[in-house]
């Protein structure tokens, strides 16, 4: 069973990362995909999140305890949900919008400019379908040609073709990078650049958990 | 009662990754309703969202009404007019309803209410989960009546669930609730609707008799009376007055017990034919966890844990919460050490099974007053301390 | 036996009124009889399939109406008779639905239901007999009474401004309006047939003695007098501008046929836009193929 947190501001596409996923494993690869949403009553600009499980059997507790991977798409989302993350976690992230600190040492740390690839495609928009094929890519949690069969429905139609370039290009860059890493221990980020580790917030006792 | 399969229009076949709200619409839409009136209100809007958007390529309609009151009333209206209706509601807007629930029920109206229920009272928590309508929705009108509320705990239970309510809707001629909550409500699963003639759908008990001898509140073998609708030269009265077999209103205490009776017996007598069980384990348990909704869901989790700890426990999910199911707590009840019931509330349908149980076995009631789901293990911690 | 003979031998409202409901409990003088004799009048004159025709009451003294008329009729709640003829209307497009209620029901706790029925421009017929007080609860003060009259919870006279009805609904967009005493009996039958063939929402105001509770608590007379009184204070204005029929404690009565226009219903419009924009994949709703 995996948990897996998707984050960043409203408006990134971040719910729809969470669908096309549970879509992806639920109807395409077999698997169980409960998702779930952080709702407020804010629908723009503020760190919003869509929560995964993916299971080989049915999962019985629909939300997120301890996320294994967080996938962040804005500083305050990281900001908001890293505490949470596993110590043993994945954090994957857009490195231009999100400065990982502190730095945990057991955490895997895997970064994409999903939104500059976006720009560099024609439009930010696709910045979550890049953060998706990344990853994709990167997890294995879901195959690709799932994911691309989960797309339609989920995305406008006429724009179905540039979300399916996007989603190759994050997850051909996921794929680049783990070779890379195959050759060289991981050094994503900088010793030099690791500020002091803090200790992980602490949480209230009861938390609501949505 | 005639059974007929699902109008193929309606029916959105196929594997589907979708929320319980969306669930909802598309049960109804299957079930042949094609009559919404509604009113926003988080978290069931998206089931209102979903019905407009789809029922334009079905035929039918979506009527967003000035509030909820307009919105139930505009149902029964509906019904008595031939449709299959339904609409969907959360706390507030519930609360809102209670009174035209009461002239749906006086009426033997048949129509569904969806209830995403959310942490209250008052406006409470609009986008959290609860389930602490669930005696509102046996007790929230006034006067002595029965309906009958579903649970459904997941998304592809709220579009089973939402048909099945449909059914017994028109079976025995009443309101249906479909209680879910937030939680289910906006949980993303797949959901598999089946091909039409796949979906079992009854109908509704129409009058086949001479005009100048139809008796709307005659009640048949089965205690439900025959229904028609406006139009078809019966020229009928009804009215939410107290009222004899004619639909006239009679206003004695004598006319007063054959009415209220009937409306209560017709549920309670044919409780047997509506009440819907799931155990587990039940037979040699020694503690039986009674739950239901997305509590039930999560309490496996509690007794897959409880089991490996070696402790004889049974479930029993409850899909039908009203009518309750009496005689099988009683029967339970002699025979275990306790019951254990989890659920988003401060003890609701605890009490229920506490009066059932009739002092033969302790209730341990785990409550909480709403905005998450349980904590598996505190639901564990309760199991132990049953058995202990 | 003639034709007309044997049309004598039975009771003329026998095919509109339930004949084992009668006799009625409306009060003598009261005018609600006269105006559910209007409307049966209007019925017979429209030639409209009687079985087709439902009415709809809520609670109160002119909310036992739908009780006593022989067609498919719903005593509803207090104040919900218009969603539920909405309901109706809209499930079975064939029928012609009458609301008959009073004041209190429809524009006190019903208020918001009349706006938003007349906004949509839902095809009913909404006749709402107005007599200045909740009557069957005994001659409370209503959103209808006059400033200064004095009703059971007025004790010491009215001060609050009431609703001018036809101004109301017309602003709010009903296509039909026209206001009448009960004793303008063929007036108020003829404004019955005319929004009886009209689609569109049609809003009939009759005001009417309640002579048992307001006409005595303000000692103004019994039942016929008042009648009488109302009558002859009544000026007929047609096509008045809504804004300047205001009622007044005992005063002038500005009645008439105000509004009568025509505009595409609330079942037009759906059909109408559902199938501008989505084409042949929309399936019309309640048109006769």
């Amino acid at each position: 069973m995996s948990e897996i947190r998707f984050s960043g501001y409203g408006g990134q596409g971040i719910i729809r990362c969470g669908l096309i996923t549970g879509k992806a494993v639920s109807l395409f690869d077999n698997k169980f995909g409960t998702m779930t949403q952080s709702f407020g009553p804010e629908a723009r600009g503020s760190a919003c999140s869509s929560q995964l499980v993916i299971s080989d059997e049915r999962v019985l507790y629909p939300y997120i305890t301890r996320p294994e991977i967080l996938v962040s798409m804005s500083q305050d989302a990281y900001e908001k949900y890293e505490p949470d993350l596993r110590g043993d976690g994945t954090l994957i992230y857009d490195t231009d919008l999100v400065k990982p600190k502190p730095v945990r040492d057991e955490i895997k740390y895997f970064g994409v400019p999903s939104t500059r690839f976006a720009e560099e495609m024609g439009n930010r928009i696709f910045g979550n379908l890049v953060m998706l094929g990344f990853f994709t890519a990167i997890t294995k949690l879901v195959s690709p040609e799932a994911m691309k069969k989960a797309l339609p429905g989920l995305v406008p139609k006429r724009f179905l073709e540039l979300n399916i370039r996007a989603f190759d290009k994050g997850y051909d860059y996921g794929i680049e990078l783990l070779a890379k890493e195959k050759e060289k221990p991981p050094a994503m980020i900088k010793p030099d650049e690791k500020p002091p580790v803090s200790k992980p917030k602490k949480r209230a006792p009861r938390k609501a958990k949505s | 009662m005639r059974k007929v399969k699902a109008d193929p229009k309606g029916v959105l076949t196929g594997a589907h990754y979708l929320d319980g709200d969306f669930a909802i619409a598309e049960g109804g839409l299957a079930a042949g309703c094609r009559f919404f009136a509604g009113y926003p209100i988080t978290p069931s809007t998206e089931t209102a969202e979903r019905f407009s958007e789809r029922i334009p390529f079905v035929g039918g309609i979506f009527i967003q009404m000035e509030d909820e009151i307009a919105s139930i009333t505009a149902l029964i209206g509906a019904s008595w007019g031939g449709q299959k209706v339904m609409t969907v509601t959360s706390g507030p807007g519930f609360s809102l309803m209670q009174e035209n629930i009461g002239l749906a029920v006086m009426m033997e109206t048949p129509l569904v209410i969806a209830n995403v229920q959310r942490g209250g009272p008052s406006t409470g928590l609009p986008t959290l989960t609860g389930q602490s309508d669930m005696m509102q929705a046996k007790f929230g009108s006034h006067g002595d009546y029965e309906i009958i509320a579903l649970s459904p705990d997941s998304p592809q239970e709220c579009f089973d669930l939402t048909i099945k309510a449909f059914n017994l809707a028109e079976t025995f001629r009443v309101p249906v609730f479909v209680m879910t909550d937030e939680c289910v409500g906006h949980m993303h699963e797949k959901v598999i609707i089946p091909p039409a003639d796949e979906i079992e759908i009854i109908e509704r008990k129409w009058y086949q008799g001479p005009k100048d001898k139809y008796l709307p509140y005659k009640p048949d073998k089965d205690l439900v009376p025959f229904m028609v609708k406006a139009g078809d030269g019966y020229r009928f009265h009804t009215t939410g007055l107290t009222h004899d077999e004619r639909g006239y209103p009679v206003l004695n205490a004598e006319v007063q017990d054959w009415c209220v009776h009937h409306l209560v017996d017709k549920i309670r007598k044919n409780a047997h034919k509506i009440i819907e069980l799931q155990e587990d384990q039940i037979d040699n348990a020694e503690v039986v966890v009674v739950s239901y909704g997305i509590t039930s869901r999560v309490a496996i989790r509690a007794v897959q844990l409880a089991r490996k700890a070696g402790i004889k426990v049974g479930t029993m999910r409850m899909i039908t919460v009203w009518p309750f199911p009496e005689k099988r707590i009683k029967e339970l009840a002699g025979k275990i050490k306790a019951f254990v019931v989890p659920e988003i509330n401060l003890g609701q349908i605890g009490r229920e099974v506490e009066r059932c149980a009739f002092g033969q076995a302790p209730v341990i009631g785990v409550t909480h007053c709403g905005g998450w789901v349980h904590d598996p293990e505190d639901i564990l911690k309760a199991i132990k301390e049953a058995v202990r | 036996m003639s034709r007309e003979e044997l049309a004598e031998e039975k009771n003329p409202m026998e095919d509109f009124l339930r004949m084992d409901r009668i006799p009625h409990i409306w009060c003598p003088g009261c005018g609600i009889g006269t105006v559910v004799t209007s409307f049966a009048d209007a019925l017979k004159k429209s030639e409209l399939d009687l079985d087709k025709v439902a009415v709809v009451s809520g609670i109160g003294c002119t909310g036992r109406v739908a009780g006593y008329v022989k067609f498919d009729s719903f005593h509803t709640t207090h104040g919900r008779a218009i969603p539920f003829a909405t309901g109706l209307k809209l499930a079975n497009p064939e029928l012609k639905v009458v609301v008959f209620s009073g004041d209190g029901d429809i524009v006190g706790i019903g208020g918001n239901h009349l706006i938003h029925a007349a906004r949509r421009n839902m095809d009913i017929v909404v006749i709402c007999v107005n007599n200045f007080n909740y009557a069957m609860t005994g001659g409370q003060v209503a959103a209808t009474s006059p400033m200064g009259a004095n009703l059971s919870t007025a004790p010491y006279g009215n001060f609050e401004y009431p609703f001018n009805l036809p101004y109301l609904v017309e602003t709010c967009g009903a296509t039909y309006v026209a206001r009448w005493t009960s004793l303008h009996i063929r007036r108020v039958t003829k404004s019955i047939q005319e929004a009886l063939a009209k689609r569109g929402f049609s809003f009939i105001e009759v005001i009417t003695p309640c002579v048992t509770l307001y006409a005595r608590r303000n000692r103004l007379g019994d039942g016929l007098n008042l009648l009488k009184y109302y009558y002859d204070q009544s000026e007929i204005q047609h096509g008045a501008d809504t804004r300047t029929v205001g009622i007044d404690y005992q005063g002038k009565l500005i009645v008439g046929k105000f509004v009568d226009k025509e505009k595409p219903t609330f079942l037009d419009g759906m059909n109408t836009h559902l199938q501008k924009v989505l084409g042949e994949k929309y399936v019309p709703y309640g048109v006769k193929p």
